[in-house]
């Protein structure tokens, strides 16, 4: 591996970007595709699925054998929500391989004891988002049922184009918060991005059960992307 | 997602050791059948010295990966390795887990 390709790679993770290394088993020529880049190379529909799954593999192709080295960033979550779904989220996310960050400005909620492994913000979104790189490697949740704290976490999180954007509530809920969203300046597309109301409908009733449909919906979307867009979550090129 | 964090340590670590001028080389499992004990993509970064960071096997096979790892510094010329319970050699290497791995062993230059 030249090193040039290695610090490339390196400074590519560093910046929470997908990328993968072609190495043709033949002759040993290798490359490095930033996810910028996919869209042009000729391996383009391998490279795009094994971004997706996230996995390293061998392939034949019309050139002979090569492998694929893949590196995509960590996924992360971050919910505006101290609350009892947060506190059930949390380990099942980090059993997935999630990095958590709740946030929540109510330092009653927002204590280090309720979350001992997760990163805890006791600060409003506006303060507290900025400074973590949201990126779409990252699944947002709205949790509170506070619109105060909700909708800007909200707005945030479809600026910086999540993979996942979910928000907790009724039907009755969502639609006083889309409309308060479209006065903000959001259009039908962006707001069609929230999952709400969040979670795979399975008759989630304890906050435990409820966890579970929401982290099963967003391994779908960051696994098979959504039926929504027909591009895959993290496939596509930034 | 802890093996991704592991290997980027590791890639760092060849990415430095280079830079400080270090003849290194870069493992990286690329295929495994049965129950190989670490997963395609696991990488193990060596110096000239023998040092090494990472794992492509828990273990099992590194010795001999070190080995090779000198050589490829060397010569320059990427191999393919070879180890699991058909092959008489990789067995006395210990792969005992019953699983067969191919390893890509490559200079960084």
């Amino acid at each position: 591996m030249k090193l040039d390709i290695l610090k490339t790679l390196n400074a590519e993770r560093d910046a929470r970007r997908a990328a993968v290394i072609v190495t043709e088993q033949d002759s040993g020529a290798q490359r490095l595709v930033k996810a910028a880049d996919v869209a042009r190379d000729p391996l383009k529909e391998l490279i795009e699925r094994h971004i997706r799954s996230g996995k390293s593999g061998m392939e034949e192709t019309p050139r002979g054998k090569v492998f694929l080295t893949v590196h995509v960033p960590a996924p992360r979550i971050v919910a505006t929500g101290a609350v009892h779904i947060s506190q059930a989220l949390a380990p099942i996310a980090k059993l997935l391989g999630y990095d958590v960050t709740i946030v929540d400005p109510r330092t009653a909620f927002a204590t280090q004891e309720r979350f001992p492994d997760v990163t805890v913000l006791a600060e409003w979104p506006d303060v507290a988002l900025p400074p973590l790189g949201v990126d779409r490697y990252t699944a947002f949740l709205a949790l509170t049922h506070d619109p105060k704290i909700d909708d800007p976490g909200l707005l945030h999180a479809l600026k910086r184009d999540c993979f996942y954007v979910g928000a907790l509530g009724s039907r009755k809920t969502h639609a006083r918060r889309i409309e308060r969203l479209k006065a903000q300046g959001l259009t039908d597309a962006d707001l069609a991005r929230i999952h709400a109301p969040i979670g795979l409908a399975i008759g989630a009733v304890s906050p435990a059960e409820i966890a579970v449909s929401i982290m099963a919906e967003i391994t779908a979307r960051l696994r098979q992307g959504s039926e929504k867009t027909p591009e895959n979550a993290l496939g596509k090129a930034s | 997602m802890t093996t991704l964090a592991t290997d980027d340590d590791i890639l760092k670590a060849a990415e430095d050791w280079r830079k400080q001028g270090r003849g290194v080389a870069l493992a990286t499992v690329v295929e495994t059948w049965g129950s190989a004990p670490r997963p395609v993509g696991s990488n193990l970064v060596i110096d000239s010295d023998g040092n090494f960071l990472g794992s492509v096997s828990g273990g099992c096979v590194e010795g001999a990966v070190i080995t090779e790892a000198i050589d490829v510094i060397e010569s320059g010329k990427p191999r393919t390795l070879e180890f699991g319970v058909a092959d008489e050699t990789a067995w006395k290497v210990g792969l005992s887990c019953g699983g067969t791995i191919r390893v890509y062993l490559e200079k960084v230059e």
